[in-house]
């Protein structure tokens, strides 16, 4: 029986790997994604950490304001720190909130969504009722306020990116799981003496895991952006330097004045191309998991 | 048949009421979130004040009385209810004006920046839309919907440095920001001209930035429609191309976009925080990015509130924009 379920599962996993792979925008997509995973894991070994710290860069000689063809790849900016150091290591912290919100955002939109699918009856309206007024309350406002009060460092950014985008995926989700109730399977396990417990684990969570992974993988591009506004708002934590908080000292000190662009281009395009990857790897995964949506795109 | 339209006419009522009520009951839960916001996740609003400077302890004391902080929470929960009514935010820290006042002055620039942004972005994108879906896979689908990809993907800030820079520092066509030139005493038409040359970039970039959602939601909701049988019959009777595309599916399809409309509409306000910044547009955006370098609470606090009122209100706007348009939602 677990051999027969395994066997099935691994199926399932190979088709949709096969999908995934004949599907040219999310190969595109992946490739460039893992290019810079590649980069933000191998951040010590492409840029020296002590080049962020501007009494380092002073003791070194680095000129200030210096253009790419002046100084290294990238140039320097007004406290002579080297950007190609700053964009390297800045792709490690918006790659890291960026997943690790989103995980957040994801793990209670999912948990509000299945329990109120599953449940129903008041516990729904109920939670519904909550989701509803979450969607309504405006979600950068909302970020900002709550940021503020919280202080400025990485695990309140995740925090605020967390609690404020999780409504759009409880919605989605106990959308799923009331369709998936309905089916005769688990009508058949819960008369063959399942409990509760067993449902979800074994019947509602394997059917609802690929809407899971294409919702998730359409989530992190909006906790990269959230991240990036909320840094450029100065919201930032200065200890742990994002491609948002770049472009927030780019604009502070007067690189747009003094047209000093390789300041404030680089962390804008990696931005930029790391949204586009997530998007492109999280519309193929979508059209895997929901085949109608194929037609329509 | 007087009979049907009476009782349609009564679903409609009802169902307006009940949005209603829904609204109200949604900004009973935004007030309360505030006051738990502002009032109990931040406790020490005193220390926040004076932010580590010293001040004597009779003087605190003091202040936790004027504010009201000794009472208990439900005196202080009326307090803020009734001064919320009565438009008394506080006073803002940085500028020592009363919130409201404050945020009265800002409303204007906000909403002619953003409406014009949001009415250029609503047309373009949606024309786009159609466009893509009537020629759906080819190569002008693919311009319009990888083009629209591109700038959705994007911090709308980073593309307004990139035209600040390009158009205003690099070129000189447009001034770097503001919203009229220093000591600037033009009237009439020579404002009206200052204005619109002020207003070009930074409604420029936000409608790059809004059209990708416009042309996006149209072309799919035009996608959905265009399988339908009305429009084989429509070509069947020998309309042309263009009139089965006007006439026949682009009506069907625009439902969802109205809605999206009405909804962005309520972001308004909210919508350009950032983009302000980047061109000090003296607006609602701009307060709030100013507001967050003190931190100002009070004006975060106001300027919070203003923007969740907005959505609740332009959320409402639009369901009863649906419950006009669409016969069908009597039922629900």
């Amino acid at each position: 029986m677990t051999s027969l379920a395994m066997q099935r599962r691994r199926a399932t996993a190979g088709r949709v790997l096969a999908q995934f792979r004949s599907s040219k925008p999310g190969v595109i997509g992946f490739s460039v994604l893992l290019l810079f995973v590649v980069i933000a894991l191998a951040a010590p070994l492409l840029a020296d950490v002590r080049e962020l710290n501007p009494v380092f860069a002073r003791a070194s000689g680095n000129p200030q304001w210096a253009s790419p063809g002046e100084f290294g790849a990238l140039g320097t900016d007004h406290l002579r720190r080297s950007v190609w150091v700053q964009f390297v290591w800045g792709s490690r912290v918006s790659l890291f909130v960026g997943l690790a919100a989103t995980i957040l955002t994801i793990s209670i939109g999912s948990v509000v969504g299945i329990v109120s699918g599953f449940v129903g009856g008041r516990l729904d309206a109920f939670l519904m009722r909550i989701t509803e007024w979450f969607l309504v309350i405006p979600f950068l406002p909302l970020a900002i306020v709550l940021a503020s009060i919280l202080g400025r460092n990485v695990w309140n950014i995740i925090l605020v990116i967390g609690v404020t985008s999780w409504p759009s995926t409880a919605r989605l989700l106990r959308a799923q799981v009331l369709t998936v109730k309905q089916r005769l399977f688990v009508d058949r396990s819960r008369s063959l003496g399942a409990g509760n417990g067993h449902l979800v684990a074994r019947h509602i969570l394997p059917n609802v895991s690929g809407l899971i992974l294409a919702n998730a993988t359409l989530a992190v591009p909006i906790s990269i952006l959230t991240e990036t506004t909320l840094s450029f708002l100065g919201l930032g934590d200065p200890s742990s330097p994002s491609w948002g908080k770049t472009l927030e000292e780019a604009f502070v000190n007067g690189a747009m004045v003094r047209n000093a662009w390789w300041y404030f281009l680089p962390a804008g395009l990696g931005i930029l191309v790391v949204v586009l990857a997530f998007t492109l790897i999280g519309r193929t995964l979508e059209e895997i998991a929901d085949p109608r949506l194929g037609q329509s795109r | 048949m007087l009979a049907t339209e009476q009782s349609e006419s009564r679903g409609r009522t009802r169902f307006i009421l009940k949005k209603v009520l829904g609204s109200l009951l949604t900004l009973v839960f935004v007030l309360v979130f505030n006051f738990v916001l502002f009032r109990i996740v931040q406790s020490d609003p005193i220390g926040s004040l004076f932010r580590g400077r010293n001040v004597p302890a009779a003087k605190i004391a003091d202040l936790r009385t004027a504010f009201g902080l000794d009472e208990s929470l439900w005196v202080q929960f009326w307090a803020y209810v009734r001064q919320t009514f009565q438009l008394n935010f506080g006073i803002s820290y940085q500028s020592r004006q009363p919130v409201w006042n404050e945020i009265v002055s800002a409303i204007p620039a906000t909403v002619a920046l953003v409406g014009i942004s949001a009415v250029f972005s609503a047309v373009i994108g949606t024309i786009g839309g159609v466009i893509a879906a009537w020629r759906r896979n080819t190569w002008k689908d693919h311009a319009i919907t990888s083009g629209t990809m591109v700038f959705y993907s994007m911090p709308d800030f980073w593309l307004g440095m990139i035209l600040l820079v390009g158009f205003a520092v690099v070129l000189g066509w447009f001034p770097v920001g503001g919203m009229s030139d220093a000591g600037s005493t033009a009237t009439g038409l020579a404002l009206l001209l200052d204005r619109l040359h002020h207003i070009f970039l930074p409604a420029l970039t936000l409608t790059l930035a809004y059209l990708g959602e416009y042309a996006l939601v149209t072309r799919s909701s035009l996608l959905d429609v265009m399988g339908e049988d009305y429009l084989t019959v429509a070509r069947a009777k020998g309309l042309r191309d263009v009139v089965v595309r006007n006439r026949h599916a682009v009506p069907n399809a625009l439902l969802p976009v109205v809605t999206l409309t009405a909804i962005n509409f309520g972001f308004v306000l909210s919508g350009a925080i950032a983009v302000e910044a980047v061109f000090s547009w003296p607006g609602l955006g701009k307060a709030t990015a100013d507001a967050i370098r003190g931190p100002d609470l009070p004006m975060l606090q106001g300027l919070f509130l203003l923007f969740s009122a907005a959505v609740i209100f332009f959320n409402l706007l639009a369901d009863v924009a649906y419950a006009w348009l669409d016969p069908r939602v009597e039922g629900a």
